[in-house]
């Protein structure tokens, strides 16, 4: 993780659009009146959203339609990593999964991919489009390695599959979500090799068994010495 | 009341108190950086750790940890000393090695503690993170790099001053102590935080590099930058006060100051007087002190006394006001006047022109009406102390006159007279509040007195105050808010036209008089009147300007002296340095014109002149004595004077909150300040 700015370039100005305006005065009814600034990360979230991520003038207007104080604001911001404070690509935002699964397999081989077509981390394609970003775990280690790409998971990736993702999107196609290796979810991809053993479902298995190796329990516990 | 245990010993204590007080009770020093006893409990740089029984065994942060019956609390085991050199270490990580060059330097709580409680070296090896600089405005300097995320300054501008700017952005190894996009920080409590940082991140900008703090002459003495007489510490080398720090005073300033009384100081070396000035062929011609007291005794011998006037200044000390009544009474002249901007008080008892709840004891309101007042330009102090009892709960606060950002909410009633002369018949809910209130107090500023209107609104304000019974038994809610340091001393001694005299607007006006004796006034408008003007006073300032005899005085750095505040406190300045040049104590100038003039002032000595001060007016002989709420039978039907007071706006007589004296005006740092401030106002116009 590094230092978490805000945008050199910002945009002029932000509005709310009646979508997003809508939505944040229902989290905002949710709490009292005195209490508005509770709503302030579902609208950071709402704002982003609408925006790719979130900027200057949003924080502001996030400030003012919660009336609480800016840099409450920008504390929030700066402080949840999922808060992007830079331009995202508008047609894909690849968040890929850097963890120890996915590296041990093949982000690294991903990230070369993401790199070569769309340049370095953090920052958008020349055309706008693209930008990625290394994240940490994202929960879908059986399925490594992943991306996160806008808002849903593409697992069990291959250099030449994240290649064709990309190039799908490029084209104005919406690619799949999901496994990439044509598995639901997390199941097996070919055959099934463990827990086959049909005594694990004719309930035998829920009997008391001795653990093995347990510490004998100590006879009479010490008293904590204490200097007075 | 519960017992714990401390190191063995057994402490009382009160329910609710943390283990780290109540270690404190027993004497045990826990060190302890992000705590503080004004502030809210953060609980994160973890120093104050201790081992306590029955609990986890593990050391405990004390600071957040509340204490309970029967516990033991252990502040010497190997445990926490181990604790302790851990978390010193772990501080000590990221902090740069620059003590050499960092202005905390020999007053840095990280130095002290990191001696005390820290291991003998680091081990550890990689490369220490550095921060980014921040902006603050031209008061805070910061170094962040040697930030250690305690937090007191993002607590005390949200909590205390109420203008939540700073904050702590980002998060883990990469926090950082920050404003919004670098803006300066607006609250005019602000360079308080520089006192809160225990380390070198926020330090003074305008002393940045000056002095080390063994080098300094620390004088306690008392401010005069406004008329609540803040407890402060001189801090001075050689001939030039070089910084102002607050005292701790829990009936007056608590432990801050505003940013004025900080750094008006450089001011006390700008634009001095150091010499007597004659003025001849129309210019001022520097001159010796003979020279300066012929001209002024020539004068003041071909003149009649009914054609001789006063005006006294709003930063003297009580003796040279005293001893200027001496003088100019014994020649035989009534028209005498402390009170610059005509404020329509001085008549009637006392307690009509004191702060009567004193600051500590407007704590205790339950409704405050503000009339003609912003107390957060006037006295930020207690502008803070305000907003403690707004977050104490239970307060409601109404505001007659400028609608402006206190830091609490309020209930506007109106902007003017109008709004007070129907206040008793309104059915309002803030109204209705102060109908049933236990201990209303009405803040009275010189915005509602002063003017034309002064003793018509006088007269409403009493009214109001008796159909509110703001005067009661055991309380006392008539709060006079003066803005000059001087203003109820010279009440106090009667320092008002005597019978048949003329007020300070009688006296400026054209023909109205042939002499004018200017005792460091500098806040009223003498461009009308061709008196001939003899100035007494420090600075080269509006009073200095148009006068045609200027004689040197003595600063309130420069000379002993006593201050009554506005709640009737007493409260004695001390000489930190000594006048500059050929200026001269203010009273022993007073005394020796006074041999000129052949009237002897009957004092030789600073304490004669006290003595005789005390016989004459004894209540300057109570010092550190506030009267609050014990005079309760005073009378307010008799204040001000029958009349119309119209339908006029009440508004702040202090507009600019930097550049209120002529201490204020000569200083860099105010300039700088005020600069800011109306900058800010012209963006936001626009």
């Amino acid at each position: 993780m590094s230092v978490r700015r805000l945008a050199k370039e910002q945009p002029a100005s932000f509005a709310f659009s009646a979508d997003t305006k809508a939505k944040a005065d229902w989290w905002i009814a949710k709490y009292p009146e005195v209490r508005r600034q509770s709503a302030v990360i579902p609208i950071l979230w709402l704002v982003q959203k609408q925006e790719g991520w979130v900027s200057e003038p949003a924080i502001r207007a996030i400030a003012e339609l919660l009336s609480m104080p800016v840099i409450r604001v920008l504390e929030v911001a700066t402080f949840y990593t999922m808060f992007q404070l830079e331009p995202v690509g508008k047609v894909a935002f690849v968040q890929l999964c850097g963890t120890t699964p996915c590296m041990l397999r093949g982000a690294n081989d991903l990230k070369q991919v993401l790199r070569d077509r769309i340049g370095e981390p953090h920052h958008c394609s020349a055309d706008g489009k693209f930008s990625w970003e290394e994240v940490e775990c994202l929960g879908a280690c059986s399925n490594a390695p992943m991306a996160a790409i806008n808002d849903y998971y593409y697992e069990d990736l291959t250099p030449e599959t994240l290649a064709t993702i990309l190039d799908d999107f490029a084209a104005g196609k919406k690619p799949k979500p999901g496994s990439y290796v044509g598995r639901g979810a997390s199941e097996p991809h070919d055959a099934i090799k463990t827990l086959t053993d049909p005594k694990l479902y004719d309930g035998s298995a829920a009997k008391k068994i001795k653990i093995p190796n347990l510490p004998e329990k100590p006879k009479k516990a010490p008293k904590a010495k204490t200097e007075a | 009341m519960p017992i714990a245990k401390v190191n063995g010993a057994e402490v009382e204590f009160e329910p609710g108190m943390t283990v780290l007080q109540v270690a404190e009770l027993a004497g045990e020093e826990i060190p302890r950086f992000c705590y503080h006893e004004r502030l809210s409990i953060a609980g994160n740089c973890r120093m104050c750790l201790v081992e306590v029984k029955p609990g986890p065994p593990k050391p405990q942060a004390s600071c957040a940890l509340p204490a309970a019956e029967g516990q033991e609390i252990f502040t010497k085991t190997p445990m926490v000393k181990k604790a302790r050199e851990g978390v010193m270490e772990f501080l000590l990580i990221n902090h740069p090695l620059d003590c050499p060059i960092c202005d905390q330097g020999g007053e840095c709580d990280l130095q002290d503690q990191a001696m005390g409680y820290g291991r003998d070296d680091s081990r550890y090896e990689e490369n220490k993170r550095a921060v980014e600089e921040k902006y603050m405005g031209p008061l805070i300097k910061t170094i962040m790099t040697r930030c250690i995320q305690c937090t007191r300054c993002v607590r005390f501008v949200t909590e205390v001053a109420g203008s939540p700017e700073i904050g702590l952005i980002s998060r883990g190894e990469d926090v950082e102590i920050t404003t919004y996009l670098n803006s300066a920080v607006t609250s005019e409590l602000s360079a308080n935080v520089i006192d809160l940082c225990p380390v070198g991140a926020l330090t003074s900008k305008p002393y940045a590099f000056e002095a080390r703090p063994w080098e300094l002459k620390k004088t306690e003495s008392i401010d005069v930058m406004d008329a609540l007489g803040s407890s402060i510490r001189v801090d001075s080398r050689g001939t030039a006060v070089l910084r102002v720090l607050p005292r701790t005073n829990d009936d007056v300033n608590e432990e801050w100051i505003s940013d004025k009384t900080r750094y008006a100081c450089d001011g006390l070396l700008r634009q001095r007087l150091d010499r007597p000035y004659v003025r001849t062929n129309g210019k001022l011609a520097p001159a010796t002190w003979a020279e300066a007291f012929a001209a002024v005794a020539a004068k003041l011998q071909a003149t009649a006394p009914e054609r001789v006037g006063v005006i006294a200044g709003d930063l003297q000390d009580a003796e040279s006001m005293k001893a200027t009544l001496d003088l100019f009474r014994a020649l035989g002249v009534k028209n005498t006047d402390s009170r610059q901007d005509g404020v329509a008080l001085g008549q009637g008892p006392r307690e009509s022109w004191l702060f009567n709840s004193t600051l500590a004891g407007i704590e205790d309101a339950d409704v405050v009406l503000i009339v003609g007042a912003n107390p957060r330009m006037e006295a930020p102090v207690l502008n803070q102390r305000l907003r403690k009892r707004w977050i104490a709960g239970k307060v409601r606060v109404g505001v007659i006159g400028e609608q402006g950002d206190l830091t609490y909410t309020y209930d506007y009633l109106g902007a003017g007279t109008k709004t007070l002369a129907g206040l008793a018949k309104s059915k309002s809910d803030f109204v209705t509040a102060l109908k049933n209130a236990e201990r209303p107090a009405i803040i009275v500023g010189q915005g509602a007195l002063t003017g034309g209107h002064g003793a018509a609104t006088l007269k409403a304000l009493a009214g109001v105050a008796k159909t509110f019974k703001v005067v009661r038994d055991g309380w006392n809610g008539w709060n006079v808010l003066h803005t000059a340091a001087a203003r109820v001393g010279g009440l106090d001694m009667g320092f008002i036209p005597d019978e048949g005299g003329l007020s300070t607007g009688e006296m400026l006006k054209p023909g109205a008089l042939d002499v004018l004796f200017l005792l460091g006034a500098d806040e009223c408008e003498t461009s009308a009147t061709d008196a001939f003007k003899i100035y007494l006073g420090t600075h080269g300032d509006a009073g200095a300007h148009k006068a045609d005899v200027i004689l040197p005085g003595a600063a309130y750095t420069e000379k002993d002296g006593l201050y009554v505040n506005t709640e009737g406190r007493v409260q004695m300045g001390r000489r930190a340095v000594f006048p500059k040049g050929e200026a001269r104590e203010d009273w022993s100038i007073l005394r020796a014109l006074s041999e000129r003039l052949g009237q002897k002032l009957p004092y030789d000595s600073l304490d004669q002149l006290r003595a005789k001060l005390f016989a004459d007016h004894p209540t300057f002989g109570q010092i550190d004595y506030a009267p609050g709420s014990v005079a309760t039978s005073f009378d307010l039907s008799g204040l001000g004077s029958d009349g119309d007071a119209g339908d006029v706006a009440l508004k702040t007589t202090l507009p600019n909150f930097h550049l209120t004296n002529p201490i204020a005006r000569a200083s860099v740092t105010m300039a700088e300040c005020a600069a800011l401030v109306s900058n800010a106002a012209k963006i936001a116009a626009e």
